[in-house]
């Protein structure tokens, strides 16, 4: 069998094509989903942190601690098939979402706490003493400092967790993984796979370079 | 108009002010001297609660600064504009954007009254063309001159400045000192902590000594550097350069 019968079956790849571009549209707003929930999430968290309380840092850290050690596939795992003991049965989406936006959330609020601790006192200080409170002096001038500093590193990490919607694939959440192996299974082709990676990078090639754009204009 | 009774600080087991007395009178301008660690800088600080004193009390036309808390501090910290050592202006901002933050937020101006206001006061500094430039676009003395258009933008009724050309180049000291005399000349109250002797010599109408967390001597600056009268006066200034030692 040759490279491209292997990789680039045209029978194989017509009749998988809408089965995968469903699954792409599922990765596509689950991604945006998990995206858009993890970093307000993780903005949110670094911003009562900086209120210095220590009822609401010792939360934030040990979520933050605690989110980025686990492997996300156990917690996938741990909530499909282990909540639903407790009676709470989440669907496959919900729990790729809660799941990975929670994992985003913790890294984001590490790297939007970083860039807020390494905008200098002065900052602060110029705008309190020109009347300027707290909440005014954190909004309109540290964090979007900080935001600034941190876009390299959080774009990184939001793409890291949103190829992790390729896990989907063990709870049976549609999505392009899940949807080309089990296509590849039927066919008998990697065909499928091909059709997957193209799709992943139709997904995240344009963001990447979106990213680089942003990175070049802040930085 | 600016009196400081009995300012003390201290942090943790160290204190750096002890029992500071000081006013100033409106259009006054007290400048402040003394050998680094005398405690300059944090009694300054404390004008405007960047520190909070340990005990002792400020007011600012019969009002107390030291009983403000939340919103009350955060207005009356709009009638003292303070200048630091090192601008900090906001490196994210343009000029413009600058000088008009504080007073749409904290003045709550409309945007096209802050705006105005803002051109009239990069104008007075002698900035108006650098609007639209950003801050790191700009030379030390051209940063630090934003940034006291920034303070004088919100009204202030006092002026704080700590050590404003510090962390200035040389041929660069001139540019700001002289707005600092115009201002005075304009009536504005101030209170400037500063090595600037030659200034203080021309334009102080007082001159304060500090060492040690407490005020040595005061009077005018012909007596402070013409004939000081404290030991340790005398030794700070025979430090100095000959210029401003003779």
């Amino acid at each position: 069998m040759s490279f491209l019968d292997t990789f680039f079956d045209g029978a194989v790849m017509a009749k998988y094509l809408p089965d995968l571009l469903g699954a792409l549209v599922t990765t596509l707003w689950l991604s945006a989903a998990i995206v858009i929930a993890g970093l307000s999430l993780g903005l949110g968290l670094a911003c009562l942190r900086t209120l210095g309380r220590w009822y609401l840092t010792l939360p934030i850290v040990a979520f933050a601690d605690i989110s980025r050690a686990l492997p996300p596939l156990v917690v996938i795992l741990v909530f499909y098939f282990g909540l639903p003991g407790l009676g709470i049965r989440l669907s496959g989406p919900m729990v790729l979402f809660i799941v990975l936006g929670g994992v985003l959330a913790a890294f984001a609020e590490e790297i939007f706490w970083a860039g807020l601790t390494s905008v200098p006192k002065g900052q602060w200080e110029a705008g309190r003493a020109t009347g300027l409170s707290f909440m005014q002096t954190l909004f309109d001038i540290a964090l979007p400092q900080a935001i600034r500093l941190g876009i390299p590193s959080l774009v990184n990490r939001a793409l890291a967790i949103t190829k992790m919607t390729a896990l989907g694939s063990v709870i049976g959440v549609k999505e392009i993984l899940s949807v080309s192996s089990s296509a590849q299974s039927f066919s008998g082709s990697a065909t499928p796979l091909t059709m997957a990676a193209l799709a992943y990078l139709a997904i995240f090639l344009p963001v990447v370079i979106f990213a680089r754009l942003l990175e070049k204009r802040y930085t | 108009m600016l009196e400081i009774n009995q300012l003390e600080k201290c942090f943790g087991a160290t204190q750096v002010l002890k029992s500071i007395d000081l006013s100033v009178k409106p259009g006054e301008l007290v400048f402040v001297i003394g050998p680094s660690g005398s405690g300059k800088s944090t009694m300054l600080r404390c004008c405007n609660r960047l520190e909070e004193p340990t005990s002792g009390s400020i007011l600012l036309d019969s009002e107390h600064v030291t009983d403000c808390h939340g919103r009350a501090l955060d207005k009356m910290r709009l009638k003292i504009g303070m200048v630091f050592q090192g601008f900090h202006l906001y490196p994210h901002k343009s000029v413009l954007a600058n000088v008009m933050l504080a007073q749409v937020k904290a003045l709550k101006r409309s945007k096209p009254e802050a705006k105005a206001r803002a051109m009239e006061m990069l104008e007075h500094v002698g900035l108006a063309h650098k609007a639209d430039a950003m801050p790191s676009e700009l030379s030390g003395g051209q940063q630090q001159r934003v940034a006291i258009a920034r303070a004088l933008a919100l009204d202030p009724k006092v002026m704080l400045f700590d050590e404003p050309t510090s962390a200035l180049d040389p041929e660069l000291v001139g540019s700001v000192l002289k707005v600092m005399k115009q201002l005075r000349q304009e009536g504005m109250t101030m209170l400037v902590v500063s090595h600037e002797m030659e200034f203080a010599r021309e334009a102080a109408d007082r001159v304060v000594f500090m060492d040690g967390g407490v005020v040595v001597e005061a009077g005018t600056p012909e007596d402070i550097f013409g004939n000081p009268k404290s030991e340790r006066l005398r030794a700070f200034l025979s430090r100095l350069q000959p210029t401003t030692a003779a």
